[in-house]
């Protein structure tokens, strides 16, 4: 079957049967430059060409995403009011070392910790779940997907309006439905853990479905003959989840946990509009002010721009860490399989 | 057969995507705000010069005509406002638009809790208003808080906010107190403890459900109101940690909400709306303008209910300035409107219409407000009651940050007592906060 190189016929060379090239010395000169002329134009624009097609991505990056993160590394050594934005007085890494003993800083950064957890493992949990009911042959599978996905279309200001008030204290439809069932009424504005879980509960409707088609689209690319082998040797839908489904959604798995811990730092518009206080302290003891909250209280509503910069730096930071850690967990992962 | 099936499921899909695409389009413009019809000092249109004007919460100058009145007058105008709900959100652009120079308004509202700073610090950028307006037209301290060390007054003030208290007639003779103003006002009058002594009575009968108060944050706002010196003194110090007042007026409103007087709510959020709406509480601290807001969040039936009596002592919360800067394209007509909207005939139209208390002493001795009368409190003469209490007023020493200092002490002070913190622990929470907040 499989041919030999050694033994195929060699490559015809010039001057063979083919018709050559008709031989050089037949151009005239003005020719010959003008090919070259083309020639070199036509290697600068193969060469260059290409930088041209991507510039404005990254003349883009760098009018609106490098020069902003380098000017707020700037700002962040200064003492900077939103008052008087240009009249900057150099403090060095005042702002970064008053950060170590900020209580509403560290108190931010355990919230957005916490509301990060309580949101992100149940909405990936469910998200696997809904995804493998949806990969079902099911009667108009196309209606549920778009029925999944319309939480995440929904702008996160009305749900979040919506939100708050299902989960008033006194005439809330959530306490009611407490009450009910005899349960007494929750105060979910001011309490930690119950304020916590209220705006994870946002987080948590308006990210499940679109993870869980991200787990779908994955789990439709595991092909149907492991399931039907499986299902052969007497492994039940359960067992062909853990046995089949799983180990092949690794890596989808892994991309969820990376974007959903991102998204998860930068935690903002729910507590924001969560808040009984209209402003941005996440509650009357900050029991649910995370630290893009923080930022935006620093910088917008008190007008500290210097103070502002040095926490989204320490933010930026942070997020680094935790990209370092999840590569690592990823090589960990990819080396083992 | 099958050929209809094909069709009706694409034409699910189809409108399912349409919605979606829909509910994304909602989203992106749910932040329309001041920045909407930027540009600002936008030019001409159609040969009539356009003036703008950016403001927040309900200023009532379009529903009470006064734009089409002014475009009546001067045929060659043409305005348009964009306004802003709430001077949280609005406040910060304003201070980044002064500060770049750009995505202004050809005339920008500027909220009494602000506009110390803006002299302070934006002045440079305004345009100065004593050529256009009259200062003898207005009350004194309420053209001196706009004005600059150096006398250029920066804002012209539209309204004020003298305070009296509403309460319910219906409520108080439930728990077997007078109804009449005059004999109300006795009760409490000269003391805020009075108030909180009077709120003791209303317990003992009080209808069951119901608060004295409406919410922690209203009480404090209101004492505070009423002091000459609050958070900083007259050079400009924060004392608000030091000042006796500060401290007097959070520890009496801490043990109101402690003895149950209050009802735990933060203002104009939804729930306390709904207490308005259902009659939770008997009595609270109240401008004018608020008696429009009770209009707005009351059943029908709680109409002529209400009535006004004078408060412990007079104090003022709230008010406005129209300030003009000064790079703006028309700034000079900018100016003359926003001197024609401020002046007294217009501010006492303005009452008539939206509550609004005029800033000028002048109107007070117009019909308008002599005359006037109000939906829910009947035939109250609330003209007459609001006047008497913008007379005497205390002329407030006014900071930058103000605003800060009286949310910190309201919104992570007082209301954690009526969470069951005691007042010590609400007095220091707030006190961190604050300290924080102004980078102390």
């Amino acid at each position: 079957m499989a041919t030999r190189h050694d033994t195929a016929a060699p490559p015809v060379k010039e001057g063979g049967a083919a018709p050559g090239r008709p031989p050089a010395g037949a151009d005239t000169e003005r020719a010959m430059k003008k090919r070259a002329r083309l020639s070199r134009r036509w290697q600068r624009d193969m060469r260059w060409s290409p930088y041209a097609f991507v510039s404005p991505f990254f003349l883009l990056f760098l009018a609106f995403g490098l020069f902003p993160l380098l000017y707020t590394g700037w700002a962040s050594l200064h003492q900077v009011e939103l008052t008087a934005p240009t009249d900057m007085s150099w403090v060095g890494l005042r702002n970064y070392t008053r950060i170590f003993d900020d209580d509403f800083f560290w108190n931010a950064a355990k919230n957005t910790l916490t509301i990060g957890i309580i949101s992100t493992v149940p909405q990936l949990l469910m998200a696997m779940g809904l995804a493998h009911i949806l990969n079902y042959k099911l009667r108009g599978s196309t209606f549920y997907r778009v029925v999944m996905l319309a939480p995440y279309a929904t702008s996160i200001a009305a749900a979040s309006l919506v939100f708050v008030l299902l989960f008033g204290r006194d005439y809330g439809m959530i306490n009611w439905a407490l009450n009910a069932v005899g349960i007494d009424h929750v105060d979910w504005q001011n309490g930690k853990w119950p304020s916590q879980i209220a705006v994870s509960s946002i987080i948590v409707w308006r990210w499940t479905g679109y993870n869980a088609l991200i787990y779908l689209a994955a789990m439709q690319a595991i092909p149907q003959d492991l399931y039907e082998s499986a299902a052969l040797d007497g492994a039940s839908r359960w067992r062909q989840f853990l046995h089949v489904t799983l180990p092949s959604l690794r890596p989808t798995i892994l991309f969820t946990v990376v974007v959903s811990t991102i998204g998860a730092s930068q935690v903002f518009g729910e507590p924001l509009l969560f808040d009984a206080n209209k402003g941005a302290s996440g509650g009357s003891q900050h029991q649910f002010q995370t630290l893009g909250l923080y930022l935006y209280e620093q910088g917008w509503i008190n007008q500290h721009l210097g103070r502002a910069s040095a926490i989204a730096w320490t933010m930026f930071l942070i997020l680094i860490v935790i990209g370092v850690v999840n590569y690592v967990i990823s090589r960990r992962l990819r080396a083992s399989s | 057969m099958r050929a209809r099936i094909r069709t009706a499921r694409k034409a699910m899909v189809v409108a399912a995507v349409a919605s979606l695409g829909a509910g994304l389009l909602a989203g992106c413009a749910d932040d329309g705000g001041s920045d909407g019809s930027s540009g600002g000092s936008g030019g001409d249109s159609g040969g009539k010069t356009k003036i703008t004007l950016g403001l927040f919460g309900t200023f009532g100058f379009e529903e009470a005509g006064l734009y089409k009145e002014y475009e009546k007058l001067h045929p060659d105008i043409d305005i348009q406002q964009t306004v802003v709900e709430r001077n949280e959100n609005y406040y910060p652009t304003l201070v980044n638009h002064l500060t770049t120079n750009s995505g202004l308004q050809d005339i920008q509202g500027v909220e009494v809790g602000n506009i110390a700073e803006i002299v302070k610090t934006q002045s440079a950028k305004l345009l100065d208003l004593s050529k256009y307006g009259k200062k003898s037209d207005y009350l004194e301290w309420k053209w001196q808080q706009a004005t600059t060390e150096g006398g250029e007054t920066v804002g012209l003030g539209t309204d004020v906010g003298p305070m009296a208290i509403c309460y319910r007639k219906d409520l108080f003779e439930k728990a077997g107190l007078p109804t009449d103003r005059e004999e109300v006002a006795k009760l409490w009058a000269g003391d805020w403890k009075k108030l909180v002594q009077v709120g003791e009575d209303y317990k003992k009968k009080a209808p069951k459900g119901t608060t004295f108060l409406d919410s922690p944050g209203g009480l404090l706002q209101a004492i505070l109101s009423s002091e000459k010196d609050r958070f900083y003194d007259s050079s400009g110090k924060v004392i608000y940690k030091s000042n006796p007042a500060v401290k007097d007026a959070f520890e009496l409103t801490a043990k109101a909400a402690e003895d149950g007087l209050i009802g735990n709510q933060t203002q104009f959020q939804p729930a306390w709306d709904t207490t308005i709406a259902n009659s939770k509480f008997a009595a609270m601290s109240c401008p004018p303008w608020m008696l429009g807001y009770i209009k707005g969040k009351s059943k029908p039936d709680a109409k002529g209910k209400w009535d006004v009596a004078a408060s412990p002592k007079s104090g003022n919360w709230g008010g406005s300035f129209l300030a003009v800067p000064k790079s703006g394209k028309n700034a000079e007509k900018a100016a003359k409107l926003a001197a024609w909207l401020t002046a007294p005939e217009q501010q006492a139209k303005l009452f008539a219409v939206q509550g609004s208390f005029p800033s000028t002493p002048a109107a007070y001795e117009s019909d308008a407000v002599k005359s006037a009368k109000n939906e829910m409190t009947g035939d109250a003469p609330i003209g007459t009651i609001f006047a008497a209490a913008a007379k005497s007023s205390p002329v407030q020493t006014i900071g930058p940050k103000d605003q800060i200092i009286q949310q910190g002490l309201t919104d992570n002070g007082v209301i954690l007592v009526t969470q069951g913190k005691s007042p010590e622990e609400a007095w220091n929470t707030a006190v961190k906060t604050i300290d924080n907040n102004l980078d102390q």
